[in-house]
């Protein structure tokens, strides 16, 4: 098969060529160009689950390249890769359907879905990054391939988002890039490595490994959306409906999110991030962010707005897992990474189904939209349900996860966060939820765009949320399979914590 | 054996006498001279890979009287980028010039061509004033080729600035040959000693260098000169002759005045380096032209050149072959990136009937390779991944870390910000209606004219060529370098 000095390369690789051919075909290529994205999307697909079988066999996956004397692009699979890997891995390939069916009459799709290709690529480069340079390396290339796509529809208002987004992640990256070369410089190549790297250095130059560890995260907290990191987030939202489930979902805030994980786990050691007082701070900081954003969006009539502030909200759940000391605190945040991903794109591409259909761009408009639209508002309530932590949706055993954990360290106040989030994301979702099962119709809606045929909307805007809900309730009622996000999660709690 | 060294010079001397003399065959002349000396340049690249220095004595008279050439890993490379850029610029001024400043055109171009490679090549310090002074005559001259009056203008300042430049280094030339009795760089750097001597002719020749090298604040006469001249030579005047003087001062530096001025004047040129990037990227960023900002964000860009040497100055062996090879790779990604820069700016300024950035919108949304190749220009100028200069940077960074002095660091980090500023300004005009709206409102303007496929290809590569190759593929210049000691 496929050697394992080239898996992670070529897996790069598979949304890397279909992109580039891509921007070369003519708009009306339409055929072709949906042929080159999901070749890309299903070969991606079998090469990471190629990966997923030698991470678990504990085989040594790496590619590596020489950039310059000492300074290697390395590609390599952990089982902390190999799990965002598949994450975007899959979502892309959804994702990638329901754009077809998005952009169907729009103009620049060759652009559109070349830059949406890089942008994978270097999700999936950051993911098997395997040290801090090759993590650097495709952190700024996903600024720079997402930066078109927010910047796609070329209204005024895109000019605007993408600037602002721009200016946020570029300042993101040389902060991240001010820290990297700082440990460089102290450490020597920074290598993941679970259990972290560090330790040596600790004692001599704790007060530099401190503001490292800040630049690091304050670099990360841009894409993140740590609160008062997370401006650009609602801004981007004037981008197209799947470049937002690409953002909130698969690449921009999870690469934030990962990126802390990392920082946490494999660089400093949650053992010296711990003694060096280093988790604290990132936890209030992460406690911050969830009841700040969680706020914002009680008050937001704009559906994608509400989205949003909902995202700086539930993205930080991962770095509080992060944050909080013990194993079962890391198994909730490292599961939220995907659990949120999987519901929190359903939630968009539901969100853009409203839009392309009816011209429902806000909460007050979505009156009896579950009786015009009952499979999307039935996938929606999947993923707002999840995102509250109402059993058996996924959400729930990534909060359950965390409340554990908190508990399990003593951190009692975290519970206390836990549930005052969950009590304001009822507080913005029920209503929403009431609104689309229970009130009436209005006589017209405001564009109806899509007239109801034997389905609600098009098929291929409407089986990408259908099937990413399902994904949300199979991940949290069959939580304890053994190929399940959870089970994933503990085998890399045990794997850090070397339990 | 032949003499590739030799004809690196020769063969575009004889293409210009050539073109002069058939102006009517001038562009087929003046491609086939371009591959041809293209070919030699790659074949003596290969050669140092190989062995590691050539060197050639013209005429057999040998040291120290006759002509010698010489070649190490630090001028191999720039020459072979420099070939390859200039053949990119002939294939685009093919189809760029119309037929009227055509014959004008090639024999300046050629000779331009020749003298950059003798200067790459020549092995003693007067030989390095002669291939100056044809180099500035030449560059000026392709300048101000349009006629018109700003051009001729800026033009007649760029020639008396480097006939200044060039005298005060042949002055400190005079007097380094009065106190060592030898031109030749390598008897010379045996013999000097630190003292008054070696303070005055290092102070002339290389002011007088950096004079021509734009470093701020002598970069005054460079943003109007370059701006106004005709794309291609914009491209290669900021691409190449700019990195010519550069390639000089670092020579000099390296091989002559290092090691007996202490590090005072490396700290020097580190700071006036810093004001360099700061003022050119602002400016840059002010800039309503886009050539005018193009040719500010090669005082940047020089800028980053020179921050290299105060640490250069102050590290040890095998760090110093480190950067060295960084600041190469800076070098170089700035040669394919800033003529690609350029080349695009001229497609843009053909096409749109001129160079107005809040304006060009329409214009880059009708070409999308042009676009894609400022964006990778831009990508590489900023120095973001995974161009060269992002290596370059990185490496730049980590060392000032590690050597304690962090401040340059922040010197280049703000830089980058600052140039991410001004490029994706330009760069945000690439998004706009669909293609249908902008081409009512491009025909309205009757200036206009077609792009063909082929005049876009050059920039392209270019800016591949610095963002992908130099950027992945960068390794082998640190083993290039390391033939030949600094």
């Amino acid at each position: 098969m496929i050697p394992d000095n080239i898996l992670p390369a070529a897996i790069v690789l598979s949304s890397l060529i279909p992109g580039l051919f891509i921007f070369l075909l003519d708009e009306e290529r339409h055929v072709l160009r949906t042929v080159l994205n999901m070749a890309g999307a299903l070969g991606k697909l079998v090469l990471v689950g190629l990966l997923i079988q030698g991470v678990y066999e504990e085989r040594l996956i790496e590619s590596r390249w020489t950039l310059a004397p000492g300074l290697d692009l390395v590609l390599s699979a952990d089982a902390l890769s190999v799990l965002f890997v598949t994450l975007s891995t899959v979502l892309w390939l959804v994702t990638t359907v329901y754009a077809v069916g998005y952009l169907e009459h729009s103009s620049h799709r060759s652009r559109f879905f070349g830059f949406f290709s890089l942008c994978v690529t270097a999700t999936v480069g950051l993911a098997l990054a395997g040290n801090l340079l090759t993590f650097v390396i495709f952190y700024e290339a996903l600024t720079l391939s997402t930066y078109p796509l927010v910047a796609h529809r070329g209204t005024p208002d895109s000019a605007q988002g993408a600037r602002v987004y721009l200016a946020y992640t570029l300042g993101g990256g040389v902060l991240l890039l001010t820290g990297a070369v700082w440990l460089r410089s102290l450490a020597g190549p920074v290598i993941f490595t679970q259990g972290g790297m560090l330790s040596d250095l600790a004692g001599v130059y704790d007060g530099q490994l401190i503001a490292i560890f800040f630049l690091l995260v304050g670099g990360l907290g841009v894409k993140a959306a740590l609160v008062p990191l997370h401006g650009w987030l609602p801004q981007a939202m004037v981008a197209p409906a799947p470049v937002s489930a690409l953002l909130h979902a698969v690449a921009v805030v999870k690469a934030g999110a990962f990126g802390i994980i990392r920082v946490v786990y494999d660089i400093y050691g949650v053992v010296l991030a711990e003694s060096l007082g280093l988790l604290s701070v990132l936890a209030t900081m992460a406690s911050i962010t969830i009841i700040y954003g969680s706020l914002r969006a009680l008050s937001q009539d704009g559906l994608k707005k509400r989205l949003a502030y909902s995202t700086v909200s539930q993205v930080s759940y991962i770095a509080l897992g992060a944050s909080v000391f013990g194993p079962i605190a890391t198994i909730g945040g490292v599961v939220h990474l995907v659990h949120q991903g999987v519901m929190k794109i359903t939630l968009f591409f539901c969100a853009g189904n409203y839009a392309e259909t009816l011209g429902v761009h806000r909460v007050s408009e979505m009156n009896g939209v579950g009786r015009r639209m009952p499979w999307t508002t039935l996938a929606f309530t999947v993923g707002a349900l999840g995102m509250i932590g109402v059993p058996p949706v996924a959400g729930f055993v990534s909060k359950w996860y965390l409340g554990l954990g908190a508990a399990e360290a003593g951190s009692d106040w975290v519970l206390l966060i836990l549930v005052a989030s969950s009590l304001l994301n009822a507080a913005y979702f029920f209503p929403i939820l009431f609104r689309a099962w229970l009130a009436d119709p209005p006589a017209s809606w405001p564009e109806e765009h899509i007239a109801a045929r034997r389905l609600e909307t098009t098929g291929a805007l409407l089986w990408p949320p259908v099937v990413t809900a399902l994904l949300a309730l199979v991940a949290g009622l069959f939580a304890a399979a053994p190929v399940s996000p959870l089970e994933w999660a503990e085998l890399i709690a045990r794997r850090e914590y070397g339990l | 054996m032949i003499d590739w060294l030799a004809l690196t010079v020769a063969l575009p001397l004889l293409g210009s006498v050539l073109a002069a003399a058939i102006p009517a065959r001038s562009p087929g002349i003046g491609m086939a001279t371009g591959l041809l000396t293209t070919t030699a340049a790659l074949s003596v690249g290969v050669l140092i890979a190989h062995a590691g220095e050539l060197r050639s004595d013209l005429g057999g008279w040998g040291v120290p009287l006759g002509i010698a050439l010489q070649a190490d890993g630090l001028s191999g490379a720039l020459l072979v980028m420099a070939n390859l850029v200039a053949l990119g610029i002939s294939a685009y001024a093919l189809g760029y010039f119309a037929s009227g400043l055509r014959r004008h055109f090639w024999p300046l171009w050629l000779l331009l061509w020749s003298a950059l490679n003798a200067l790459f090549l020549a092995a003693d310090v007067f030989n390095i004033y002669v291939t100056l002074e044809l180099l500035g005559i030449a560059a000026a001259a392709l300048g101000a080729l349009t006629g018109g009056q700003a051009a001729i203008a800026a033009n007649l300042r760029y020639l008396l600035v480097g006939l200044l430049g060039s005298m005060t280094y042949l002055l400190g030339v005079a007097i380094l040959y009065t106190g060592l009795g030898t031109l030749d760089l390598r008897l010379a750097a045996e013999s000097l000693t630190p003292g008054p001597l070696a303070w005055t002719a290092g102070a002339l020749m290389l002011g007088g260098l950096l004079l021509k090298a734009a470093l701020f604040p002598l970069h005054f006469w460079l943003p109007p000169a370059h701006a106004q001249a005709p794309a291609p030579v914009s491209a290669a005047l900021s691409a190449l002759v700019v990195k010519a003087a550069f390639y000089l001062v670092l020579r000099l530096w390296i091989d002559l005045f290092a090691s007996v001025v202490g590090p005072g004047p490396g700290i020097l040129l580190g700071a006036l380096g810093a004001g360099g990037v700061i003022w050119g990227s602002w400016r840059a960023f002010r800039s309503e032209r886009l050539k005018l900002l193009a040719a500010y964000s090669t005082v940047a860009q020089v800028g980053y050149l020179f921050l290299f040497f105060p640490l250069l100055a102050a590290a040890a062996l095998p760090k110093q072959q480190e950067l060295l090879g960084a600041l190469l790779l800076l070098a170089l990604t700035h040669g394919f990136a800033k003529a690609g820069l350029f080349l695009s700016a001229g497609l843009l300024q053909k096409h749109a009937g001129h160079d107005r950035i809040a304006e060009l919108g329409p214009a880059i949304r009708s070409l999308p390779a042009v676009a894609f190749a400022m964006g990778l220009a831009g990508v590489a100028l900023v120095g973001l991944p995974p161009s060269g200069a992002f290596i370059a940077k990185w490496i730049l960074l980590t060392e000032s870390f590690a050597m304690d002095r962090w401040w340059w660091a922040l010197v280049v980090l703000v830089g980058t910000l600052m140039a991410s500023a001004y490029v994706f300004r330009l760069l945000a005009n690439a998004f706009g209606p669909a293609a249908h709206q902008d081409a009512v409102e491009l025909g309205g303007d009757v200036q206009t004219e077609k792009i063909g496929r082929m005049i876009q290809a050059p920039a392209l590569l270019m800016a591949l060529v610095a963002v992908v190759l130099l950027g992945l593929g960068a390794e082998p210049l640190w083993g290039l370098l390391g033939s030949s000691s600094p």
